[in-house]
């Protein structure tokens, strides 16, 4: 039984195939990564994962659990959390609270309890806030604790998100694109990250990126779609090395 | 069969009525994402202004019906300009308040303005108390007029539409404003001479409601059953508010016979709750989801 | 300026921040406490009005400042306290029952219309929720053997475990006592999970799901904390004006609801307070201008509504943060005097953000 599998994925909008006959397997404790050009189909097996949209077709199952069918906010109670390509924060929260509304899944609290703020609030209080203290050190964002998220920088915004995914407490997080958007810079530090996540917090990378310095430099194995169809699955360099993908991307060569 | 050909004629006559008012809604809704909660106010004071024109100034009926409609049209877009265009970009609600201020505004100054105040005016029109006989009903003129009227103003706007440089223009602002801006085309501009129209399709809303209700102050809170037809329709779609005022406009006048006294009151309003729990779209809007 | 050096997580949970703070809120209690001593009692009688409102608004920023959720139909949770309050005080139930059965009453009716209605958004949802009004408004009227339709309810004054509400100064100490209890509980709703998840809502619903928060379980909630809490002011507002008739409930009632948590400032509880004292003192101060106006002017019954529509318009042109952003700002200028910036609250305005699609 494999940590993460995707069975023969489809969907159709109208008449229009997205995704045709997807199927993967992630391995737990590896990163893994989804490329192809644009309009691939990527974030759409994304939304599929996280039970955005119903797949046509297939099945997808966490940890031996078939996760299709499944209300979209039971994913992140099985250890699932995503970041998405445009940055959705709680823009008039502070970025403090942005993390702790991450530890919703970790909620002991009763309506009545908290309406009181009775003891065990309290202490559940102080227990989400050190979880969330425990991201923020890791993610360097101290300085920006207490600011609110609409008036941060891009790449900051894009680091926060990443913090609020990971005091969610996944096992398997979904990075859709985290390098869009950042400077050569912010970027480096991006993959400093993910190498992290995978080696010190043991969590399993699943990822959509354009970067190929990135991907090669952190991903185990790399899985290329184009228009929706699997190309090639295999490491970096492999799927690179591909002439389907070299195809393409960049046109038949005559 | 002669009264159901009664009710439903009456019916359709008053859901015209809706129908332009929805319409209103909608042109500005596509336009600017904004619904403007004082359309039914503007409809009113559409209706005022061509109350002045006929019986104060005697001027004749079609005359009076034009200058209201360039009043009113000029009124529009003046409210964008000065009122509108700065809250844009903010939360829709926000927008939303302020167009409800706005109708606040309206009914008060229409009740402060000598020789309109408070008081129930009529307009005098041409086909006043005429009946025809069509398979043994009688039919006012008056309703018959309001249906006719109605489709010529659906026909001119269609052409308006579809066949103008300008209206074409509005079609790609109320799609894709960004897009529309990058091909040249001035939206801020474009988005003022929607409230234009919009102000000017309420306005001769109110003129054709006018022999039915009278005109009054609070006659605007009629053009809140224009909601109910917006919705049913599909909000968002010109065809979708037609069909949404005949059909709440049917309701009500078939409710208002057959169901206990106070069902004609707010028929629209359950119909419009029955149709957001099992068909929120309605039944020409389109279904759209944030791409993420 | 003040500086706080923070050495513990406890310190960020507590209710005030620290002994300044205490001191103005003691001194503010003490005020409030003291004032039917200072004020006459036609005074006395409008802060009722106000108090009574504090809870609308409490109710309202809830809904609306925090979860984001519209509602043009709350007054017809305010005909539910206030009609459920004159029929159990008719057959004698004791006032501490029928103001908790008026305010579970009207919090199971905002869950039962909450459930469908939510899964709406933003002009739908307002929609829904007239609609809702209307109706509840023709139930009232055609419903007569119950509710005496057009006819309205007469109330007898409240009798307290024993101690009778005669007079505005007693009536004006329940209120008070209900609005500190009401203002603490959404407090602490608001620094706990429940209360982050209705931010989260309001912000993203999209991320708020990927976060786990089952959206139409917190919007119903939501929805139905701030229907008890109108139907709790309903209650208080029918022994207040001691009869009740369907038109107290209709739209415009629906509409001022709306309007005061705009004017008063989004997602603040003491924008609620402000906009309840702007709601009520408005009419007051208009009164009191028409003294000074020609009496052309002043005789006019258009006067009130022109006035307050544009106050509404202006606030939301000139001020979208409400009075308490207005106070906010005043506070900071002085605190940070000389170096205050005129942008330091400028938001930043998204243009092409379409609220189509949330």
């Amino acid at each position: 039984m494999s940590f993460f599998t995707a069975e023969n994925l489809s969907i159709q909008f109208g008449g229009v195939k997205a995704v045709t006959n997807v199927s993967f397997e992630v391995e737990r404790g590896e990163v893994f990564t989804i490329i192809g050009p644009n309009g691939a189909g990527k974030t759409t097996i994304f939304n599929l994962i996280s039970l955005i949209y119903p797949p046509t077709s297939g099945r997808i199952l966490f940890e031996g659990q078939e996760i299709t069918g499944l209300a979209p906010h039971r994913v992140a109670n099985l250890g699932i959390a995503r970041t998405f390509q445009n940055i959705e924060l709680f823009e008039h929260a502070t970025v403090l609270q942005n993390l702790l509304i991450g530890r919703h899944t970790h909620r002991t609290t009763a309506l009545w309890q908290e309406l009181l703020f009775l003891p065990p609030v309290r202490r559940a209080e102080i227990a989400h806030r050190e979880a969330a203290e425990k991201v923020i050190d890791f993610l360097d964002l101290q300085h920006y604790r207490d600011s609110f998220v609409a008036g941060l920088p891009y790449g900051v915004r894009k680091v926060v998100e990443l913090a609020r995914a990971l005091t969610t407490g996944p096992k398997l997080q979904l990075l859709d694109e985290p390098s869009s958007g950042l400077n050569p810079e912010e970027s480096d530090d991006m993959a400093f990250w993910i190498e992290d996540l995978k080696k010190d917090l043991g969590i399993t990378v699943l990822m959509v990126e354009h970067d190929m310095s990135l991907v090669s430099r952190v991903s185990d194995r790399v899985l290329a779609l184009n228009q929706g169809e699997m190309l090639a699955l295999g490491t970096s360099r492999e799927v690179q090395s591909d002439p389907r993908v070299i195809e393409a991307y960049l046109g038949k060569q005559e | 069969m002669a009264q159901f050909l009664q009710l439903a004629l009456s019916g359709i006559a008053i859901g015209c009525v809706y129908a332009l008012v929805a319409l209103g809604f909608v042109l500005i809704y596509k336009a600017t994402e904004t619904v403007n909660f004082a359309q039914g106010d503007v409809m009113m004071l559409g209706g005022f202004f061509a109350y002045t024109a006929t019986a104060l100034m005697g001027w004749p009926y079609w005359a009076g019906i034009v200058f209201a409609l360039a009043v009113m049209a000029i009124f529009g877009m003046a409210a964008e300009r000065i009122v509108l265009r700065p809250v844009l970009g903010q939360a829709q609600f926000t927008v939303v308040m302020v167009t409800i201020g706005v109708g606040y505004v309206m009914r008060g100054v229409v009740t402060m303005t000598p020789g309109w105040g408070t008081d129930t005016y009529k307009i005098a029109t041409p086909f006043a108390e005429k009946v025809v006989n069509i398979g043994g009903a009688a039919i006012s003129l008056e309703q018959l007029m309001i249906i006719v009227m109605t489709a010529a103003l659906c026909a001119v706007l269609f052409a308006f539409f579809r066949f103008t440089r300008i209206g074409i223009a509005m079609q790609a602002t109320s799609q894709n404003q960004l897009a529309a801006y990058y091909m040249g085309i001035p939206v801020a501009r474009v988005n003022t001479l929607i409230w234009g129209i919009s102000a000017a399709v309420a306005t001769f809303a109110g003129i054709l409601l006018a022999p039915i209700t009278f005109v009054h102050a609070n006659m605007g809170f009629i053009g809140l059953k224009a909601f109910p037809a917006a919705v049913v329709g599909g909000f968002g779609s010109i065809p979708g508010a037609i069909v949404g005022g005949l059909i709440i406009g049917l309701v009500e006048s078939f409710s208002g016979f057959y169901l206990p006294e106070g069902f004609k009151d707010i028929a629209a309003y359950i119909v419009v709750l029955l149709v957001l729990m099992f068909k929120p779209s309605g039944l020409f809007g389109e279904k759209l989801r944030k791409k993420v | 300026m003040r500086f706080y050096f923070k050495t513990d997580y406890a310190q960020d949970v507590r209710l005030f921040q620290d002994g300044v703070q205490v001191f103005w809120y003691v001194a503010l209690a003490a005020a409030l406490l003291a004032l039917p001593v200072l004020l006459p009692e036609y005074l006395i009688g409008q802060m009722v009005f106000i108090l009574i409102y504090c809870i609308i608004g409490a109710g309202m920023m809830l809904l609306i400042g925090y979860t984001g959720q519209i509602s043009l139909g709350h007054a017809a949770f305010l005909a539910v306290g206030a009609y459920t309050e004159a029929l159990l005080q008719a057959r004698g139930v004791p006032f501490a029952v029928s103001l908790s059965a008026a305010a579970l009453l009207s919090g199971v009716a905002g869950f039962i219309i909450g459930m469908p209605a939510l899964r709406l958004k933003g002009i739908y949802l307002a929609i829904a929720t007239m609609a809702f009004g209307f109706i509840v408004e023709e139930v009232i009227t055609r419903w007569e053997h119950v509710t005496g339709g057009n006819s309205g309810k007469q109330l007898k004054q409240i009798d307290f475990f024993g101690i009778a509400i005669d007079n505005d100064a007693r009536f004006y100490y329940l209120c008070l006592g209900l609005v500190a209890v009401i203002f603490l509980g959404m407090i602490n709703l608001m620094r706990s999970p429940t209360g982050r998840a209705f931010v989260a809502i309001r912000d993203s619903e999209i991320s708020a799901q990927s976060m786990g928060i089952h959206l139409a379980r917190y919007k119903t909630i939501s929805f139905a904390i701030s229907a008890a809490l109108t139907g709790v002011a309903g209650a208080l507002y029918a022994h207040k004006v001691q009869f009740i008739s369907p038109e107290q409930f209709n739209l415009l009632v629906s509409i001022e609801m709306a309007t005061l948590v705009f004017i008063g400032g989004l997602g603040s509880f003491h924008g609620a307070v402000f906009g309840a004292a702007f709601i009520i003192a408005l009419p007051q101060v208009i009164v009191f201008m028409k003294d000074y106006l020609p009496t052309a002017i002043a005789q006019q019954t258009g006067l009130q509504p022109t006035i307050f529509g544009l106050i509404l318009i202006a606030f939301l042109i000139f001020e979208p943060l409400g009075i308490y952003g207005r106070w906010v700002k005043i506070r900071t200028y002085f605190s940070l005097f000389p170096f205050y910036r005129g942008g330091m609250f400028r938001r930043q305005k998204a243009y092409m953000k379409s609220d189509r699609l949330k």
